[in-house]
């Protein structure tokens, strides 16, 4: 188990720089020039000459890259080229955001997936259906799209939850989960039914199998039977699932933060891609790779703790 | 659907398959009036897209506008047709991408295997791990919005996810005889994987292309939707879902077309992918499946008259069943496969029930415990089991005598183990299924059943696929001792080990046996399983008992023709270098059973009466039953 996650760490670690210096790399292949970019076209060649070498783009590729992976290191991301704050400050006061985000969302997709996919599997008939026509429509609609209605529903036709914006949690834990609400429904209705119905599939394999008819055989109680033996074998299958989805809901937040304008590193990064800011967009970028990381390092230790033949003494 | 029939639809193609089902033509259809409609939007658009009227803004649909107008006063329906030609061209560079790199990289991988394989894998695992959002937007940074750089990233970084479906596809088909049999033919490999192993693929990737599309459509309509499109007044489907967004307080009819014309596509494409994907498996499982159910026939079976209960009595019977039917399907058309079988068992007997595959033993055994699963139900007759009548128990009634009274051991001892949990905790929980035990004396009650059937208690420690078919065997017994029953039925219980080990069980059976007084019935094809244990035999065939006798008769002088057969096909009496004897003919399905004998069809003493009516059980002397109205004529050719 510990072998387990320390390849995966010293795999991960491969992987930030893989990815960043793909960034990097495609960074080279950029036809304009950022500095000219940004001053704009009618800048003198010296002034463009002056911030090149402020930003150190005169250097030659692989020392910028060894430089900003030094920085890295150091947990410092660069400096933004539009208003030259901090990379890592930007992110570290938005990052709280898209964490209570994430977590609402993966807490809500996991326990009432879990629970619907179940609950069809064992009562099955219409419940199944519903399910399946439900899992349809989630897939098909945009969750940007869901996210708007959501606003259009209970923020400016019934009033229940703020339409928009971001309450701190340290103001408060209730404003915080009501501004939170619609974000992660919108955010959620996908994953929940992409884990419902791996749920729902799973669980009535495990129905199947002989060891359930053994247990029924011995007089165990049919709640055991669902909750912990069909529940166990099930989730297996299920977490896998569980784990793409959360990883998805990265890229959903990008959407969803932008429609219900909140503070976070999706609606950072838009904002950062129109306005051709690269450090920022590189830094976001080393921030999700962590993300998707820890989610798949948490998701494999899940794993070998639920399935006794992964675990290794 | 004839034999004949089915096997020319197996050989036919995925795409009539997909015909043949009425989602798949459906979403087909649409998707194809989308993608035509889009493709021919300056042929077909009833106004210019950007063509602004300000004496029509925000109206409704009408017969002007069919889907109304925006703020501008510009035709929504015209806007979606031109709009759609960026998206679908996004979703076509994405799809093309992806192919491109998974196609290529995943059959090699499949098909090389080895090192190959490994480094695949790896880059896969690096694919996957990228978060392909932040990417896609820094590609658009970098590539000043380039819809098109940004839709090619899109199909790269998903690339990873299909290359390993695509590998695993061609492993499997690398694995398939008629390949190693092209290679060893000499067949050089390039073209293996041209001529049979691409077309093998096809079904997957068409599944696959869809569900990425669906997905690819998502991105990039999201991607426009933040503005990262062409910048208006061009049309975008994205661009439309926002300006509806921005106008939601006074016209919220506009998110209705614009979200749902991408709704409407991604349906469309994901149904399809659905509808290719059952069609593709049904390529490869259609044959088995469908031959059990024909209902018609089987319920044209005249049911035989009851036979009265033999000279033995049913009254100090620890287990009487009578009449029983069972039959699977939907209710009120069942396929009977059980029909009408009588069995009794004293306390503390061994009976055996012996029969072909298909007889209805195994399925008889389980509606004992009222576990036919959801399909299967008894349609008639009794149960009675202690004096309780079992048929019509509720579930909650059921589980009380299950464990307790009735316990069960299966064929397949290490599929009828949880995996997930430890050997230990499996028997404690059989053991405190009937009574509250505390830790510590479940942990000693676990202790007392390992060793009654001579494991280790160290064994509890250890998780199903820790330990072998012999000791997961042991282990079910322990786990259906748990509960104290009165009667164990043991399902072939030592068909899928090793002979040596078959022993052992068989010994540890009937030492058990001899010790608790608990009466098994032991359901065998294995006429030395019956010897060895049982003191009578039930001899079913074809949902029916055919003969019950004590065994030592059975063996000596069989009194139903089947019986007969059964004996002599045995393979440990075969005589060396002779060819096995077998029975000629097989056991008829539940829809062949025939109006009268169902054995006649293979029986060498039938005559036609045999064939006339239903045979009922006869009382043939000695305590013993036969269904044979030859018996005599048997009884001649076996003195």
């Amino acid at each position: 188990m510990i072998r387990l996650i320390v390849t995966r760490l010293v795999l991960s670690a491969v992987l930030v720089v893989i990815a960043s210096l793909a960034i990097f790399v495609l960074m080279s292949f950029v036809p304009g020039d950022p500095a000219r970019t940004i001053l704009g076209a009618n800048a003198t060649p010296d002034l463009v000459a002056r911030l090149r070498e402020q930003l150190g783009l005169d250097q030659p590729l692989p020392v910028q890259y060894g430089e900003w992976l030094a920085g890295v290191l150091h947990g410092d991301l660069g400096q933004s080229v539009l208003s030259g704050d901090p990379v890592a400050q930007l992110i570290a006061v938005r990052l709280p955001v898209t964490l209570s985000l994430l977590l609402l969302s993966t807490l809500a997709i996991s326990v009432i997936g879990t629970v619907v996919g179940l609950g069809s599997a064992v009562r099955g008939g219409p419940l199944g259906r519903l399910l399946d026509t439900v899992s349809l429509v989630g897939l098909a609609l945009p969750s940007y799209w869901v996210a708007i209605v959501l606003v259009a529903l209970f923020a400016v036709a019934i009033r229940v939850f703020p339409a928009t914006g971001y309450q701190p949690f340290v103001d408060g834990p209730v404003p915080w989960f009501l501004s939170l609400v619609l974000p992660v429904a919108a955010l959620s209705l996908g994953g929940i039914t992409i884990v419902a119905k791996q749920m729902r599939d799973s669980a009535l394999d495990v129905l199947g199998r002989d060891y359930i008819r053994v247990l029924r055989a011995s007089g165990i109680r049919e709640r055991s039977i669902v909750f912990k033996h069909v529940l166990r074998n099930a989730a297996l299958p299920s977490l896998t699932v569980l784990g793409i989805t959360v990883v998805g809901a990265l890229t959903g937040a990008v959407f969803v933060e932008n429609v219900f304008v909140l503070p976070g590193l999706g609606s950072l990064v838009t904002q950062a891609t129109t306005s051709h800011d690269l450090p920022v967009v590189l830094g976001v970028g080393v921030v999700f790779t962590l993300v998707v990381i820890v989610v798949n390092l948490v998701v494999d230790v899940l794993y070998g703790v639920l399935n006794p033949k992964v675990r290794v003494r | 659907m004839t034999a004949i029939g089915r096997s020319r639809a197996l050989s036919t193609g995925i795409l009539p398959r997909v015909l043949r089902k009425p989602l798949g033509v459906v979403s087909g259809v649409v998707l194809l009036v989308i993608v035509l409609a889009v493709i021919a939007a300056p042929l077909i658009a009833p106004a210019d897209p950007l063509a602004q009227s300000l004496r029509d803004v925000r109206q409704g649909p009408s017969a002007a506008h069919l889907l109304g107008t925006d703020s501008l006063g510009r035709d929504v329906l015209s806007r979606l047709l031109y709009g759609g030609q960026e998206s679908l061209a996004g979703v076509v560079e994405a799809v093309l991408a992806m192919l491109v790199i998974a196609v290529p990289l995943g059959v090699v991988a499949g098909y090389l295997g080895g090192i190959v394989d490994r480094i695949v894998l790896r880059v896969v695992d690096v694919l996957l791990s990228i978060p392909g959002t932040i990417i896609t937007l820094a590609v658009l940074a970098i590539f000043n919005n380039s819809m098109l750089v940004a839709m090619i990233s899109v199909g790269v970084l998903a690339s990873g996810a299909f290359i390993r479906v695509f590998r695993s596809v061609v492993l499997g088909v690398r694995q398939e005889l008629y390949i190693g049999a092209a290679r060893v033919s000499g067949v050089d490999e390039p073209r293996i994987v041209l001529r049979h192993v691409l077309p093998q693929l096809r079904g997957v990737l068409l599944v696959q292309i869809t569900l990425f599309a669906a997905a690819t459509l998502g991105i990039q309509t999201g991607l426009a939707f933040l503005a990262f499109g062409p910048p208006p007044p061009a049309p975008t489907w994205g661009g439309m879902v926002a300006e509806a967004a921005s106008l939601i307080q006074i016209d919220p009819w506009l998110l209705v077309p614009t979200g749902g014309i991408i709704a409407v596509t991604t349906l469309a494409l994901c149904l399809l992918g659905d509808a290719v994907r059952d069609a593709n498996q049904e390529r490869f499982t259609f044959a088995g499946s469908a031959a059990r159910r024909s209902p018609a026939a089987a319920r044209a079976v005249e049911r035989p008259a009851a036979p009265e209960p033999s000279g033995r009595s049913a009254a100090g019977a620890l287990l009487a069943v009578r009449g029983l039917r069972v039959g699977f399907g939907e209710r009120g058309a069942e396929t009977v496969v059980v029909d009408g079988v009588d069995l009794e068992v004293e306390p503390g007997e061994v009976v055996g029930l012996v029969g072909e595959s298909g007889s209805g033993k195994t399925v008889t055994a389980l509606s004992l415990l009222g576990l036919l699963g959801a399909n299967g139900r008894i349609v008639d007759g009794s149960i009675r089991f202690d004096g309780q009548e079992l048929v019509g128990l509720s579930n909650a009634k059921l589980r009380e005598v299950r464990g307790a009274g009735i316990a069960m051991i299966s064929q397949e001892p290490m599929v009828s183990l949880d995996p997930s949990f430890r050997v230990g905790s499996q028997i404690a929980e059989a053991a405190s299924a009937h009574r509250r035990l505390g830790r510590r004396s479940a942990r000693e009650r676990v202790d007392e059943l390992l060793r009654a059937v001579r494991l280790d208690p160290s064994v509890a420690r250890k998780y199903p696929h820790e330990i072998s078919g012999g000791m997961a065997q042991r282990v079910a017994i322990a786990i259906a001792l748990a509960g104290e029953p009165r009667l164990l039925i043991a399902d072939e219980p030592t068909t899928a080990l090793d002979v040596t080990v078959q022993a052992e069980i068989l010994d540890l059976l009937r030492g058990i046996q001899q010790r608790t007084g608990m009466a098994i019935v032991l359901v065998s094809h294995d006429w030395g399983v019956i010897a060895d244990l049982c003191s009578r035999a039930v001899v079913m065939y074809a949902g029916q008992v055919v003969e019950s006798a004590p065994v030592r008769a059975t063996f000596a002088e069989p009194r139903h023709p089947y019986t007969l057969a059964l004996l002599r096909s045995n393979p440990h009496d075969a005589v060396p270098g002779e060819p096995l004897p077998t029975i000629g003919g097989v056991v008829p399905s539940p829809a062949q059973w025939p109006v009268g004998c169902r054995f006649a069809a293979r029986c060498a003493f039938a005559t036609d009466a045999c064939r006339q009516a239903p045979i009922p059980m006869v009382d043939v002397g000695d305590g013993r039953m036969s269904r044979c109205i030859r018996v005599d004529a048997l009884r001649e050719a076996v003195a």
